[in-house]
């Protein structure tokens, strides 16, 4: 099962977040999908983790794409950032075939993998440095990205320190800063708030909602965690592989007809409540 | 936390290509996170020189009276034992090290850290030669640094051999870099590449005229001495002990040229990141 009309609808949800004079340019943005996923399918052998999911994200919305472990997320976001190749189906990023022009895909693209991706040996300004030589950013423009976006996460006064000596919640918000560096677009989150303490996943979703609504990125949010989702998100179920719902969380809600979204993922998965604490 | 608006409009939305410029950048980048990442972990650093030293210091000393060298090309009078290995030593430094880069590209690959690499927008192949090349850099600073010491130990080649040696290293580390890519590609958990380290570099090695002139090596075993001409790091080291002494050994240099080609790229063609991800399922367990 797929989803044709989340575009439509995250369209409808940054329309009413922003400012109407922004409007028109913001549905102008929209027209292009930021993320548009067409039927895609994905078999480790004879196991089939991703069967004909479909759905898109719109520029300046947030997407949570929920799932148990197992879902197939993290093979999506494979797919999608191209370590896997894709067998079946379509992926683009703003209008880009990720497997006919990777290179355009990915330069939109800001990616937060689920394992910490920092080399704990450098510097917090190492490891952005490093990032931005990977996307071709010049040293002098990299450093005064660096600044900035460690600024913006409140991590200025330890641009020399080691990576290893920064908290989990500090790394995590230095690689969302390192997916903002070369500015993209897109931004992907895969389990971003895994091992954190309450404050820090505060921390992080409230970030991640205001590059949404003042930066205008698209956000696609892969999470176990019903409680990150609020009702002005868009929502994706993915189950053993399959879309079983996307669209305004409302609109899933009242479709299930679910108090919240947790009752409406078991309705829609059937698993009952105490097997999601595993 | 606090969020400021984006003060450029980002990328490109309908960019094609890169510029020399970005390019340069990149390998650049990758060069001297490679470089960082080297001389931070001391201990590697030091055990790269050691091991080569102890084969000096102490192997070479006691062979000395044992194994006698001729005068063969490029050498224009006696030397020293310890002189003759010498270049089988810096291509033996530059073995383990394209072995070990390998070894990381395998951990990388599970841990993680190369997805960030792999997420570039650049070409993957590019990226790929850009690691491969920053891992023969790191080559050149255990080398040099072997060198140095081996100069207080009287093995001084002409000082132009320093500069000289210097385009048979990166060959030669290239071509050992891609041997090891291109081993690592098959490899799909890490715990199997210190059993293929076993199975490489120590029959390479051995096989060679690392340690001793081939012409000795025919007197003993002709069935060894095809292995060794067969052998590219045969070749490798032959490559280096002419650069040193400022001449070319034409046959080693296509022999090199030819396998560094093959093994580059094949070791992209057959690199594919999926191999570590898939075998536990992306992130530890989930898929």
């Amino acid at each position: 099962m797929g989803c044709d009309d989340l575009a439509m609808t995250a369209t409808d949800t940054y329309s009413e977040a922003t400012p109407s004079a922004a409007a028109p340019a913001a549905r102008e943005a929209a027209a292009t999908p930021a993320l548009s996923i067409q039927t895609v399918s994905h078999s480790y052998g004879a196991r089939r983790a991703l069967i004909d999911v479909s759905f898109d994200v719109s520029p300046a919305s947030f997407t949570a794409l929920l799932g148990l472990n197992g879902a197939g997320k993290s093979t999506l976001f494979s797919l999608i950032t191209r370590l896997f190749g894709i067998q079946a189906g379509k992926i683009g990023v703003f209008g880009h075939d990720i497997g006919q022009a990777p290179s355009e895909a990915l330069r939109l693209m800001g990616v937060v993998f689920q394992p910490r991706t920092l080399d704990l040996d450098l510097s917090v300004m190492q490891n952005l440095l490093y990032h931005a030589a990977l996307h071709g950013i010049g040293r002098g423009d990299a450093r005064s990205r660096g600044n900035e976006v460690l600024a913006r996460i409140g991590l200025a006064d330890r641009a020399g320190s080691k990576v290893r000596d920064l908290s989990g919640g500090q790394m995590r918000r230095l690689e969302i800063a390192r997916a903002l560096l070369h500015r993209p677009r897109l931004l992907l989150l895969d389990e971003a708030t895994v091992g954190l303490d309450v404050k820090a996943r505060a921390d992080i979703l409230n970030h991640v909602r205001q590059l949404v609504t003042e930066q205008g990125i698209g956000v696609l949010w892969a999470t176990h965690l019903f409680d990150e989702v609020i009702p002005s998100d868009n929502l994706v179920v993915l189950h053993q592989g399959r879309v079983l719902a996307c669209g305004e969380v409302a609109r899933v809600l009242k479709e299930t007809s679910a108090a919240d979204v947790n009752a409406a993922f078991m309705r829609l998965t059937g698993v009952q409540s105490g097997s999601l604490a595993s | 936390m606090s969020s400021t608006t984006l003060d450029q409009a980002g990328p490109d939305q309908t960019r094609r290509g890169f510029s020399l410029s970005e390019y340069i950048t990149c390998l650049n980048g990758i060069v001297w996170r490679e470089a960082l990442r080297f001389l931070h972990q001391r201990e590697r650093f030091i055990s790269a020189l050691v091991r080569p030293l102890v084969w000096l210091f102490i192997f070479a000393a006691g062979f000395r009276q044992v194994l006698g060298v001729s005068i063969i090309p490029p050498y224009e009078t006696y030397v020293l034992y310890e002189v003759f290995i010498a270049p089988g030593l810096m291509a033996m430094i530059q073995l383990f090290n394209g072995m070990q880069s390998s070894l990381s590209m395998v951990y990388d690959r599970e841990m993680g850290n190369m997805r960030t690499l792999l997420v570039s927008p650049l070409p993957r192949w590019y990226l790929l030669f850009c690691k491969l090349l920053a891992g023969t850099a790191v080559s050149l600073l255990q080398v040099y640094a072997f060198l140095l010491i081996a100069w207080f130990w009287d093995i001084a080649p002409p000082p132009i051999g320093y500069l000289t040696v210097l385009p048979a290293l990166i060959l030669s580390g290239l071509m050992l870099g891609s041997l090891g890519m291109l081993i690592s590609s098959g490899i799909k958990q890490l715990e199997n590449f210190a059993g293929v380290m076993n199975f490489v570099i120590f029959p390479m090695f051995f096989s060679s005229s690392a340690l001793y002139p081939l012409w000795r090596v025919q007197e003993g075993s002709p069935m060894l001495y095809y292995v060794c001409q067969f052998n590219p790091f045969t070749h490798a080291v032959e490559l280096i002990r002419f650069a040193l002494y400022g001449q070319i050994n034409w046959v080693s240099l296509s022999v090199v040229g030819g396998c560094t080609a093959a093994f580059m790229i094949g070791a992209i063609f057959a690199y594919d990141p999926s191999r570590g991800l898939a075998r536990r399922g992306p992130a530890g367990g989930e898929t």
